[in-house]
């Protein structure tokens, strides 16, 4: 009887990682928020490719300027384009309606899209459109499949396509999906276009948290404090409980 | 001079006396284990949930407009907002962990026993609110979770006959949650809910102080002063406050005074409670998912729903109870049953022994299999409902109220093992 109930709970707890999911295995995202010229190169690649729909409304320019270390006049002339000001957030001027009937969706807000989908998540379905003329704007995707989104870093990929193979399964001979490729007329190579995903995801993890290092840092602090304090603490009850012992 | 002041005060208010008798003077057994860090831990909290709410209502705006950009605000504008948040979003959940292991602790050693029957229905009492105040303050952020987890909450009470309907409705404020629902909970959670827990925390230790402090063996430290008890030297080395001896009625064995003893040792506690605290605060505030849901980082819309909707951990026990019976009302009975048979625990065990340490060893095994159910289900809370998952879910909710029921079975002519006559 305890076995069984102790052996369903562990297949429970083994269960619970397999919830719902997209349907490729997600690509780990090389996230490095210490690393400036990554999370710079994302700004500005924010600023350049999502930023015509997408808005990031709850952080500011001079936030981002701030932490990521770029001068405030540098920030104004090259990652603003409409006249805010530097203490204004990373909005756009879309219509709310025009969007909709444009996407068929209002493009969500980006400030805390890794923490709502995960940074693997992004990376990988940043990674995986491709050509397929079903849809609207002739791209589909692979973690986000009908998503109603242009694919807008085409011209730093190039055209992509789903790339098969024929191999063996279980004896019988079949196409398996494996992988993107692209037709290389692209702005960057596949393994640049990779790094550059990585520096936009990068960023947006960033924003999704901005105090996430000052956080840490902190942190670690504190940790040594009330380590310190908990050696102490343990001393003195040793000390008083000597009379009771 | 001071002296003078203080016995002023002392003639027309006697703190002092009201200090040795619930804090200096005050006899606590001296046998109390780990399990007794767990009710010092949950005031800390509570006072950590006040302090840190205080702040944040600092800057928070309570409406459907403006709530979700607000606590963007205090994330990222408000010097430390990010850590006033962490800290009472960390906080609820550290309050559940604090709760529930406070509450196994007297089932483990028999705390809700004559006479500390009303001690523990105050208990209960404060894990209601708690409840009503987690829910309500879940709501706040206004992101996806607060809005569809609060929508799946409200609409179990809509399934009570003939009221249901209005009831939500009242609940609600309004046909659907909106604005309205918000600044209604906003209100319940920052002054109604906080007063009435602090009142019933009060009460709680009132009634504590009354009848005593319960301890791992399971008997008393408050003896007839008939002769009968032989006082070690241990014994004569601590004064208590004579409402505990009666006049000299009553001798106390094996105590020590709250203060210092217990002072000091609950703060190796609170030590060791923080370090686990502040790592989950600093390095990962979102607890796996599971203290702060992913999609509530997205504000609400009343037009989405989120793929799959889960209460947070500490209802989801209670919520896998409620999925398990297809029936929705008889689903919302089990699950209030659930809640209320724990709250009779005191009449259901009709045991005389105590502690689970003398009890029948089917006891033991009957806690084993309550834990394991309790566990199971809030496992079984968080995941979809799937076909095999509402058969375990049925399983476990089956074994949760078998604990209640051969609990009341055994306990009327249980073989126990011999008590000691003094604290080991």
């Amino acid at each position: 009887m305890m076995k069984k109930l102790l052996s369903a709970v562990a297949l429970l707890a083994s269960s619970l990682a397999m919830a719902a999911g997209p349907t490729i295995p997600l690509d780990k995202a090389p996230i490095d928020l210490r690393d400036k010229a990554s999370l710079q190169n994302g700004a500005k690649l924010f600023q350049n490719y999502c930023l015509g729909c997408h808005q990031m409304q709850y952080q500011r320019y001079s936030r981002t300027f701030r932490d990521l270390g770029i001068p405030e006049e540098l920030g104004m002339e090259h990652l603003m384009f409409t006249g805010e000001k530097v203490g204004d957030h990373i909005t756009n001027a879309m219509p709310a309606d025009y969007a909709e009937n444009s996407f068929g969706v209002l493009p969500p807000d980006l400030t805390n899209v890794a923490r709502v989908r995960g940074a693997d998540w992004l990376y990988t379905y940043l990674r995986t459109f491709y050509v397929d003329d079903s849809r609207p704007f002739g791209v589909n995707n692979k973690v986000f499949p009908l998503v109603g989104m242009p694919h807008v870093l085409q011209e730093l990929q190039g055209v992509p396509y789903q790339a098969y193979e024929t191999r063996l399964v279980d004896g019988q001979p079949k196409e398996v999906y494996v992988g993107i490729r692209t037709d290389g007329s692209g702005e960057l190579s596949p393994e640049e276009y990779d790094r550059a995903v990585a520096d936009l995801v990068n960023y947006m993890v960033y924003t999704g948290e901005p105090t996430k290092l000052e956080a840490r840092s902190l942190g670690i602090k504190v940790m040594i404090f009330l380590l310190i304090f908990f050696v102490l603490a343990y001393l003195l009850k040793k000390e008083y409980w000597k009379d009771v012992h | 001079m001071f002296k003078n002041i203080m016995s002023w005060i002392e003639y027309r208010l006697p703190f002092m006396d009201k200090m040795n008798l619930h804090v200096m003077q005050y006899p606590a057994p001296k046998n109390f284990n780990f399990w007794y860090f767990f009710g010092s831990l949950a005031m800390l909290v509570l006072v950590n949930q006040i302090v840190t709410g205080i702040w944040l209502t600092m800057n928070y705006e309570p409406s459907a407009e403006g709530a979700f950009a607000s606590i963007e605000y205090i994330m990222r504008d408000v010097e430390y907002g990010w850590l006033l948040r962490y800290m009472h979003s960390t906080g609820a959940s550290a309050f559940f962990v604090v709760v529930y292991l406070h509450m196994l602790r007297g089932m483990m050693y028999g705390s809700y026993q004559k006479p500390r029957e009303l001690l523990w229905i105050f208990g209960m009492l404060i894990f209601l609110v708690l409840m009503a105040e987690a829910f309500m303050g879940y709501m706040l952020p206004w992101g996806q979770m607060s809005f569809w987890g609060a929508q799946v909450i409200i609409s179990i009470f809509g399934v009570i006959p003939f009221i249901g309907d209005d009831l939500t409705l009242w609940i609600r404020g309004d046909y659907v949650i909106s604005g309205a629902t918000l600044n209604r909970f906003f209100a319940l959670h920052v002054i109604a809910l906080p007063l009435v827990l602090v009142i019933l925390v009060f009460l709680h230790i009132m009634a504590l102080h009354e009848v005593g402090s319960n301890n791992p063996d399971g008997i008393d430290i408050k003896r007839d002063n008939d002769g009968s008890v032989e006082l070690t030297e241990a014994d004569k080395k601590f004064t208590f406050h004579q409402y505990f001896t009666k006049g000299g009625k009553k001798v106390i064995v094996d105590a020590i005074p709250f203060h210092p003893y217990y002072t000091v040792k609950d703060l190796v506690g609170v030590a060791g409670f923080l370090l686990a605290f502040a790592f989950v605060i600093f390095f990962v505030p979102e607890g796996g998912g599971f203290f702060l849901e992913p999609p509530n980082f997205e504000v609400a819309n009343p037009m989405k729903t989120p793929e799959h909707i889960a209460p947070v951990w500490y209802f989801t026990p209670f919520y896998a109870i409620l999925r398990a019976i297809p029936d929705p009302l008889l689903g919302a009975i089990a699950m209030f049953l659930a809640i209320l048979a724990l709250a009779l625990l005191p009449w259901i065990d009709r045991g005389k022994v105590r502690s689970v340490r003398y009890r029948c060893e089917l006891h033991r095994w009957n806690l084993v299999m309550f834990c394991i159910s309790f566990v199971a289900l809030g496992i079984l809370g968080v995941l979809p409902a799937t076909p095999t998952y509402t058969v375990l879910s049925q399983i476990f909710s089956f074994t949760y109220f078998a604990f209640f029921g051969l609990l009341w079975l055994y306990s009327k002519n249980e073989k126990t093992k011999p008590l000691p006559v003094r604290l080991t």
